[in-house]
């Protein structure tokens, strides 16, 4: 008979191999790490643009063209990522996201437009770090765990700027610029990029 | 092997109980999914809804083939169910464990804990 230490030992390699291929098939996400990282260093350069603006329209402005290359930037490297995992993004975890992560950054544009036209214009940061953090969380739901982490990183920093309109700048840099820096690089050397 | 026979003879009466409760756990396995491939699926189908025919290949590392003869073995035990639909043109497979394949992945990991139980 043989000895039952083998056994024992393939037993606890099973159950090693069936926790990793769990953990494996939950932390699929579609969120790009490196695209992360890309957008949080535009956003970077555009709070040190932004801060120098002397008026809020050209400080909106410097703030919407950092959006539009943020989700240009976002789009293709999600894009990128989904290609090379045979994933589509229209089906699968991209999907869900996109689905949980875009109703919060749509209110957040219209918020913009009737907080610039017609109310307190110094809650903007707030309002943007506030939605793009419920954005994220809602969309980390359906991704790694990681990410609706960071998505808690932008609340706290968005909590932060409604009552420290004062300190917008630098909450901004740091949610926009520094969260997705160091998330980013997170997702990327552990979700595959 | 020689080594191995020997180390059995020498075995005290706890050792020759715990080899007797280990080999009896490993007899009642479900061979069905002790196979790697069918384990691999069978696992990661329980840590989520659903996953298509791609993100299963990708995950476990294995060529359409293996992965497509070793899901027909758990869809004919009814361990794993299988939709297919057309993502635009592109035809979907999509994959989730069944009720009866949970039950399974279950007694499995309890046949692995007896394993090691049975040897301390």
């Amino acid at each position: 008979m043989a000895s039952p230490q083998p056994l024992a030992d393939r037993a606890l390699d099973n159950l090693s191999y069936i926790r990793r291929t769990m953990e494996r098939a939950g932390s699929f996400t579609a969120v790009p790490g490196w695209g992360q990282v890309g957008i949080g260093v535009t956003a970077l350069g555009a709070s040190a643009l932004a801060a120098r603006q002397t008026s809020v329209l050209n400080w909106l402005v410097t703030w919407l063209a950092e959006a539009i290359v943020a989700l240009a930037i976002g789009g293709w490297t999600m894009v990128r990522k989904a290609r090379a995992a045979n994933d589509s993004l229209l089906s699968g975890p991209g999907r869900r996201f996109g689905l949980s992560f875009l109703p919060p950054l749509i209110v957040g544009g219209l918020l913009t437009v009737a907080l610039y036209f017609g109310g307190d214009r110094r809650l903007i940061p707030a309002v943007w770090l506030l939605l793009y953090g419920t954005g994220v969380v809602a969309g980390g739901a359906f991704s790694v765990p990681v990410v609706p982490v960071m998505g808690l990183g932008f609340l706290l920093l968005g909590s932060a700027a409604l009552f420290a309109p004062g300190a917008a700048e630098w909450l901004l840099a740091a949610g926009f610029g520094g969260l997705h820096i160091v998330f980013g690089l997170w997702i990327a050397r552990r979700y595959g990029g | 092997m020689v080594a191995r026979s020997s180390a059995a003879r020498h075995q005290t009466p706890q050792g020759e109980s715990a080899a007797r409760g280990a080999a009896r756990a490993a007899a009642e396995l479900d061979r069905l999914i002790h196979e790697r491939v069918r384990l691999g699926i069978v696992s990661a189908l329980a840590g989520v809804d659903r996953l298509s025919f791609n993100e299963l290949k990708s995950l476990l590392k294995v060529s359409d083939g293996n992965l497509s003869v070793h899901a027909r073995k758990l869809e004919e035990a009814d361990y794993i169910s299988c939709a297919k639909s057309f993502d635009g043109r592109i035809p979907k497979t999509e994959y989730r464990l069944t009720a009866a394949g949970r039950r399974a992945l279950e007694r499995y990991l309890d046949h692995m804990e007896a394993l090691i139980r049975a040897t301390r």
